[in-house]
């Protein structure tokens, strides 16, 4: 399995990444951390942007976050018009920043910058996988 | 050979806006007009060819469009003929490539021409496909595309951290619309009124129509060489290059690289390298053209270029200090927010606005303009581009 399952794409990559989608599948939202040098990457680099080298492991980003923007799409992209609108937030975690959307049980009155939340794992239809924000 | 100065000859523009014609005819509009700007310049004096669009092999199905255009506007380059991308700075990138290439001898005479057919028969084809200008298989996996949601979270930042209002936002609106009004080649051609502008309907809070660049089809060119050969062309005022930046820091929204998404420390590190090589300083710009894909970017670009403190951006456009009369006239022939903005073109339609400015032919003409400034930002923020021109090498 590969990135043919992850998020909601009009063109699917092919990437050294793939694992990711197979953690995503067992539950598990995972980033990269380089053996050598120590830098954390979300989303995740099999080789290290910081010092180039290929000696990486995955661990998972399981801690809580806080919400540091949010926004509105209100006019969805090839293959989100019928998700729209959504919010699409930043989470800062330990050692990573991601981007996803907030989960629909949060309703956009209750956002608040600062707010704790959890990246999880999203199950699409047809199999397809994702992540997003919920509540922590 | 030693280095060579470099000038900026001549320019032409198609019309922009919702266009029945297709990139390459756009292309040649523009181009016969550069031609027809510089009388003297021969087709066969041009030796080099860079043609700045992102988007034409999707909305125009065309790649390795610069030989295609070349046969068009009938040159036969012999140094260089080339497609680049940069996105919305790809105008800007080829005015300093072209730079880079005459300053060191490699090419003498070069044409910078770009621009993007966004609008196609099939509506549903039109600019539908945004996600391919970001990081496509992250950002993009999220549902993050047109940049109205991104720069939204820039303008919700900058008005928490600084006091900016939605009326100062309102201001860039206002102030480049009737810059625009006059400007024959603007997608738009009619003033606002603030209240116009701040009653218009919202794309994504606080931002509203007004507050947004359209969607343009439209081409731009101009022509560079050598100074020498620019007194040979021409008879008009000199207008050298004299700094260039650009700075590309992050690719995606979480490798955002400020303190928060109102500080564009990308943009400051390119102002300081375009300035020193420049050997100028931001009170000594006469006249500039920023990127104002939003009102909330012509006021983070005010105090990112210096003409203004950090967090003053808003108190410094609404009391009329970017207008004519003020402290810096900035976006003089309208901007992006009345011109429109066809990504590659956009960077060639400001250089064409400077030459004009200080040359002393300017449809809204900056009195005794002698230095000049264009600056690009390209994608969801990830780069700027930066271009400092003057009448003195």
């Amino acid at each position: 399995m590969g990135f043919e399952n992850f998020g909601t794409v009009t063109f699917t990559t092919e990437a050294k990444t793939a694992d990711f989608i197979n953690y995503l599948g067992a539950g598990k939202v995972m980033a990269t951390r380089c053996k050598k040098c120590g830098a954390t990457y979300f989303p995740p680099r099999l080789d290290c942007p910081t010092c180039l080298s290929s000696e990486v492991e995955w661990f998972e980003v399981a801690g809580k976050g806080k919400l540091r923007s949010y926004t509105r799409v209100n006019y969805g992209p090839s293959g989100f018009e019928a998700d729209a609108p959504y919010i699409l937030a930043l989470g800062e975690f330990d050692g990573v920043q991601i981007l996803a959307r907030l989960s629909r049980d949060i309703g956009e009155n209750d956002i608040e910058v600062g707010m704790s939340l959890k990246v999880s794992p999203l199950k699409l239809p047809e199999g397809r996988l994702a992540y997003e924000f919920r509540r922590a | 050979m030693p280095e060579r100065n470099v000038c900026l000859i001549g320019g032409g523009m198609s019309s922009w806006g919702v266009r029945e014609a297709s990139i390459i005819d756009m292309a040649q509009e523009a181009a016969k007009e550069c031609f027809d700007d510089v009388p003297a310049l021969k087709k066969e004096a041009i030796d080099g060819l860079l043609f700045a669009s992102s988007y034409c092999g999707r909305s125009a199905f065309q790649v390795n469009i610069a030989p295609v255009i070349a046969e068009r506007i009938g040159v036969k380059p012999t140094s260089m003929c080339t497609r680049l991308d940069t996105l919305c700075a790809g105008g800007s990138a080829g005015v300093i490539l072209a730079t880079g290439l005459i300053r060191s001898g490699m090419a003498d005479v070069v044409m910078v021409a770009g621009g993007e057919k966004l609008y196609t028969p099939q509506r549903w084809e039109t600019y539908y496909s945004e996600m391919a200008s970001i990081d496509h298989d992250w950002d993009g996996a999220q549902g993050m595309g047109l940049p109205p949601p991104f720069f939204s979270m820039t303008a919700k930042e900058h008005m928490k951290r600084y006091g900016t209002t939605k009326e100062q936002l309102s201001a860039v609106s206002v102030k480049n619309r009737r810059n625009g009004s006059t400007n024959p080649k603007a997608q738009f051609q009619k003033e606002v009124t603030l209240e116009e502008v701040m009653s218009a309907r919202p794309i994504v809070p606080p931002l509203s129509l007004f507050d947004c660049t359209p969607i343009t089809d439209g081409c731009a060119a101009v022509i560079l060489t050598y100074e020498e050969k620019a007194k040979e062309l021409s008879d008009r005022p000199l207008v050298y290059v004299r700094g260039t930046a650009q700075v590309s820091l992050h690719s995606m929204s979480m490798n955002w690289p400020g303190e928060h998404l109102g500080d564009w420390v990308h943009l400051r590190t390119a102002a300081k390298r375009a300035y020193e090589m420049a050997r100028v300083g931001p009170d000594d710009i006469d006249v500039a053209q920023t990127h104002d894909c939003f009102t909330i970017s012509e006021i983070i670009e005010m105090e990112e270029l210096g003409f203004c403190k950090k967090g003053e951006g808003g108190p410094f456009v609404e009391s009329g200090r970017s207008d004519f009369g003020g402290k810096i006239p900035v976006n003089t022939d309208g901007g992006l927010l009345s011109c429109g903005h066809p990504f590659g073109a956009t960077g060639i339609r400001q250089a064409r606005e400077i030459l004009h400015q200080l040359q002393g032919r300017a449809i809204r003409q900056v009195e005794g303009a002698e230095i000049g400034l264009t600056h690009n930002l390209s994608g969801l923020n990830v780069e700027h581009t930066i271009l400092i021109y003057g009448r003195e090498p």
